[in-house]
């Protein structure tokens, strides 16, 4: 089901004011419904070919998975497709990222996080490892989809520390997961319904950090009917604060429902009998 | 790492750096930092450090802990802060400046704040680098040898000037509206939408939506592309004409 009408969709990363390397990636296939975005870490490049990897990877297999059959079917074990393209290409690009650290030693404990969003059937699937966010404007309401894989998090959590006074915790850049360090990975994968006018914010952290919930939300709000613009200022933004990390974000906006084809039984039983 | 500066009445007695993941802090012989003094409880409070954040937390002692001047229970402790205990008191110093005053110190080199993972696995290999994580039980190890200080507070922004826009035709003629947000939108939705955003070095207008695109100062916007607006340009938006002035 080709998705490219029902959503809009802009991306825009940036090196920052302090860094001298991107080791972001993000990939968008608006027709496909997914997008993808990665933070890398490691020495020298080592971030970037982690963060590269995944996402040119992942893109290119679910685009592959997904046009062999719908994401919205069911498969042999009564999951959707989905779920199982997403766990079992998740796993796929890490083995691969751990591969290539473990064989090459200037890619030695290089890793990276993980968000990211397949659209089908008027859900949204999204999947995540790390730090970087997946938010939600719907109408006035703008929040926080993931939670962090980070030590801060935990640290709220059981209580230990309040939202507030994680701002000034210095135990920012912590994570507890990330994607390429071991051999085996577990993303946090789930599903939310999907509201024609959503409009969905990927990041790194590196624009969650230098800018305040409140003040993103209102830049959503504000310039949501100009994607592209609403990225550029988020990016500006976090450069115009000190621009201390990479900056990216992927919006998309649902223009419309996208809901699958509704079948009969006996198409429903032949899709059962191929998926064996 | 973080220190505690143990005084009393002004006078420096000793500077305690926070070595171990709990210190204890009482009147007994078997606590990390003793304080052989009557108002002092036996098991007074203790500091539990993980990685860079150092918490108090009181031991439900007889005369009660306080930071600067505050009683508490449980605190995250920030650089500066002055724990009091009787006629004690220790200054928390942490090594990395937490929250630098605006504008002070050049950014620390940005490898330092590079995001890191967390491994459960670790904890035996790099014994010298490895704090324990204070609650529950599972360990935590720290992969990299630096430690990550604070990102400091976003660099001083220059003072800008306030502004703000005066409609000069249609209903709401004389109308002022001042540019205190860090974005300002003008018109209407679904019609024309132009926003102002507010910057450390200026206001720029940029067209949002809508067929027609705004002029300013008898130059059509192009898309996407901020404008700078200078003291007393004239913005013409939705057949509307403002005038864009800064208020010093």
């Amino acid at each position: 089901m080709d998705l490219s009408k029902a959503l809009e969709v802009a991306t825009l990363s940036d090196t920052g004011q302090v860094r001298s390397h991107n080791e972001d990636a993000v990939l968008a296939n608006a027709a496909a419904g997914f997008v993808i975005l990665a933070d890398g870490m490691g020495g020298y490049n080592a971030g970037e070919v982690a963060s590269g990897m995944t996402t040119t990877l992942l893109g290119s297999e679910l685009a592959k998975a997904f046009a062999e059959r719908e994401p919205f079917e069911t498969e042999a074990d009564g999951r959707r497709r989905v779920h199982v393209v997403l766990e079992q290409e998740i796993a796929r690009t890490n083995g691969a990222v751990y591969q290539a650290a473990q064989s090459q030693p200037q890619y030695a404990g290089m890793g990276t996080t993980l968000v990211m969003a397949v659209f089908q059937d008027d859900r949204i699937t999204v999947a995540h490892i790390g730090d970087s966010r997946l938010y939600r404007l719907r109408g006035e309401e703008f929040g926080q989809v993931t939670r962090d894989h980070s030590l801060l998090q935990e640290q709220i959590d059981s209580g230990l520390i309040t939202p507030e006074q994680a701002r000034h915790s210095q135990n920012k850049n912590l994570v507890t997961r990330a994607l390429g360090i071991d051999p085996a990975v577990e993303p946090e994968i789930h599903d939310y319904e999907v509201q024609p006018g959503d409009i969905y914010l990927l990041c790194s952290d590196g624009l969650n950090d230098m800018v305040e919930d409140e003040e993103i939300a209102m830049t959503v709000q504000a310039l949501g009917a100009n994607l592209e613009l609403c990225a550029m200022q988020l990016v500006q933004m976090a450069n115009d604060n000190g621009g201390r990390d990479n900056v990216s974000v992927i919006l998309v906006r649902v223009k419309e429902s996208f809901a699958a084809p509704r079948r009969g039984w006996w198409q429903r039983f032949l899709g059962w009998f191929k998926a064996r | 790492m973080a220190k505690l500066i143990l005084s009393m009445e002004s006078m420096v007695l000793k500077e305690i750096p926070l070595t171990k993941e709990r210190m204890t802090i009482g009147r007994k012989p078997h606590n990390d930092i003793q304080i052989d003094n009557l108002a002092i409880s036996g098991e007074h409070a203790v500091v539990v450090t993980v990685l860079n954040d150092s918490f108090l937390e009181d031991l439900h002692s007889t005369n009660g802990t306080f930071v600067n001047g505050k009683s508490v229970e449980k605190h995250f402790l920030q650089n500066g802060d002055v724990i009091e205990l009787g006629k004690y008191r220790l200054k928390f110093v942490s090594e990395v400046p937490a929250q630098a005053p605006a504008g002070a110190a050049a950014p620390p080199p940005a490898d330092f704040e590079k995001t890191m993972v967390l491994r459960p696995d670790m904890v035996h290999k790099t014994t010298e680098q490895i704090q324990q994580k204070a609650m529950g039980d599972t360990q935590v190890g720290f992969k990299a040898a630096a430690a990550a200080p604070a990102p400091a507070p976003a660099a001083a922004a220059p003072v800008l000037p306030p502004a703000a826009v005066q409609i000069l035709s249609g209903a709401n003629t004389g109308k002022e509206l001042e540019l205190t947000k860090t974005l300002t939108t003008l018109g209407k939705p679904g019609v024309q939408v132009a926003v102002i955003a507010r910057r450390p070095h200026g206001y720029f207008i940029t067209h949002v939506e809508g067929a027609s695109f705004p002029v300013v100062a008898g130059v059509t916007l192009e898309a996407n592309k901020p404008h700078p607006l200078k003291d007393h340009d004239i913005i013409e938006l939705a057949g509307v004409k403002m005038e864009f002035f800064f208020k010093a």
